[in-house]
């Protein structure tokens, strides 16, 4: 991945900053350029970071690309959250057992390594996720 | 808006075909197709396409050309992309294109080179959202395990019912010589192979495939006058989702799917009750048991005891994928859609062996990605 495709997205991947809306106060992970209530008018929003899991699974067999490092890193908890304040995204989650996870867990996002390409590759950091 | 028939068929066998490459498998299904049709190549006026990714698959976009160059063509040529919804929106291209009067005779087809890559999983994951879900680790396996993980949570199905699916696909594939798979599997199979996504196994997952599927579209005039045996299309429907998952209102029913059928069944003043047989889209096989839901063809939630019953199987109340489905007969991503409207005009024509359901009406189901593009296409004799 270019470098500039990971800088731009700096903000949202380490801080999970949003948008919300002006017009109708929702509140969008990731940022929008458009609210689907048909309004522009959009201001930077972060997110607290505090959610529960929507569902989940443990991922076994995944890319073959060895230069992915999460994907080499099998088994991995995948889920998606839903955030307190609306939005769901979908993270891994990080230092828990098998037995811990169940729908509805409470969770709170952490900041960790996502991707590592190579020895020489830049690395891509942002957020993942452990039981609260 | 004109009808539009399907008059000829033609495919080529679906399964690991190393020796083959995307063109001469395109090839080989459109000029069986046209020869299914009786008409000559000169015939045809425009092409459609569906092909998910010539580019990271094989390294080779611009499909559109070099397929009309291999049949020897210089018609229009339209490569057409929804993941593994291109080739039912192919079909529905040329569906729009002979029906509004453009064109009165159209090939439409599907083809996917997957083995050409070491790398098939990394490709499927560019039909979620790369930027959040497959970086983070989300897998196609993964989408669709989640999407079990919350439906057997909420309504109580569990991993049998889901194997049910495999195996009975499995057993309708033993007669389709054209299946990826002519192998009859049992539960414990399912049960007993490698888990890949829990609650999901690899006898859950359709295979990679290579091959093509094709069709030749006819406007109402010209199928009466080429073809006896015309297959009617008689309700078109599309529609959209979120692209990613986790922003669906209900992880447990493909919005997309439930538009796309309402206005299929509307156009065909038709509703679930009517439909005799139904090829639809089971990736994994949770995606068959939300499909026979979201259709309307049982309720929310009843699908697993549905289908453990046997109401699914070929002399069911509703036999479904009696081809083997993508999970049997193979899932080459482009030609899929197209694949499934095959078996639907065979099924209508009488012409599907031991596979007859003796259907009067046929629904195909073709989604991409998780649920982002539906397509549901109705058939009538």
């Amino acid at each position: 991945m270019a470098i500039p495709r990971i800088w731009r997205q700096i903000e949202e991947k380490y801080n999970l900053v949003g948008t919300l809306c002006k017009d109708c106060k929702k509140k969008h992970f990731p940022p929008r350029e458009v609210c689907s209530c048909g309004c522009y008018d959009l201001e930077k929003y972060r997110f607290l970071g505090k959610g529960e899991i929507v569902t989940y699974t443990v991922i076994r067999i995944s890319s073959e690309d060895n230069e992915d490092t999460p994907f080499r890193n099998i088994p991995y908890v995948l889920a998606i959250v839903r955030l307190d304040e609306g939005p769901s995204l979908t993270a891994q989650i990080v230092q828990c057992s098998e037995s811990e996870l169940m729908i509805g867990k409470k969770v709170e996002m952490v900041f960790r390594k996502l991707l590592e390409k190579g020895e020489k590759g830049v690395i891509q950091y942002g957020y993942k996720f452990r039981i609260a | 808006m004109r009808k539009v028939a399907v008059i000829g068929v033609g495919m080529t066998k679906f399964g690991l075909l190393f020796e083959r490459d995307l063109s001469s498998m395109a090839v080989e299904a459109g000029s069986l197709a046209i020869n299914d049709a009786g008409i000559e190549k000169k015939d045809v006026e425009v092409l459609y396409g569906g092909t998910m990714s010539g580019g990271l698959f094989s390294n080779q976009e611009h499909t559109g050309s070099l397929l009309a160059d291999r049949m020897g063509l210089n018609v229009p040529s339209v490569r057409v992309e929804a993941a593994c919804a291109s080739g039912g929106l192919a079909l529905r291209q040329g569906y729009i294109d002979i029906a509004s009067g453009m064109h009165d005779i159209a090939v439409v087809g599907g083809v996917e080179k997957m083995t050409d890559t070491l790398n098939t999983t990394k490709v499927l994951a560019t039909a979620a959202d790369v930027e959040r879900e497959a970086v983070f680790g989300a897998t196609f396996p993964g989408l669709y395990a989640m999407m079990a993980k919350l439906h057997m949570h909420r309504y109580g199905t569990t991993e049998v019912q889901m194997a049910d699916v495999s195996v009975k696909n499995h057993a309708n594939a033993v007669h389709n010589k054209s299946a990826h798979f002519q192998k009859e599997i049992s539960v414990d199979d399912v049960m007993r192979s490698q888990k890949i996504a829990d609650p999901l196994k690899i006898l859950d997952a359709s295979p990679i495939s290579d091959g093509a599927a094709a069709l030749v579209l006819a406007s109402e005039e010209k199928a009466r006058e080429l073809c006896d045996t015309p297959v009617w299309i008689a309700g078109s429907g599309h529609a959209t989702d979120t692209i990613s998952l986790h922003d669906r209102e209900d992880i447990t029913t493909l919005k997309a799917t439930v538009a796309a059928a309402k206005q299929a069944y509307g156009q065909a003043h038709l509703t679930s009750k009517d439909i005799d047989v139904a090829e639809v889209h089971d990736c994994f096989t949770i995606a068959e048991l939300m499909a026979i839901e979201d259709l309307g063809f049982v309720k929310k939630g009843a699908s697993g005891k549905f289908t453990s019953e046997g109401n699914t199987k070929v002399g069911g109340k509703i036999p479904i994928n009696p081809s083997g489905g993508l999970k049997a007969k193979g899932h080459p991503i482009g030609a899929s859609g197209v694949a499934q409207a095959i078996e639907a005009v065979l099924q209508l024509r009488g012409d599907a062996g031991k596979r007859n359901t003796g259907a009067h009406t046929a629904l195909t189901h073709n989604v991409g990605g998780s649920g982002g593009t539906a397509i549901v296409h109705i058939f009538k004799r």
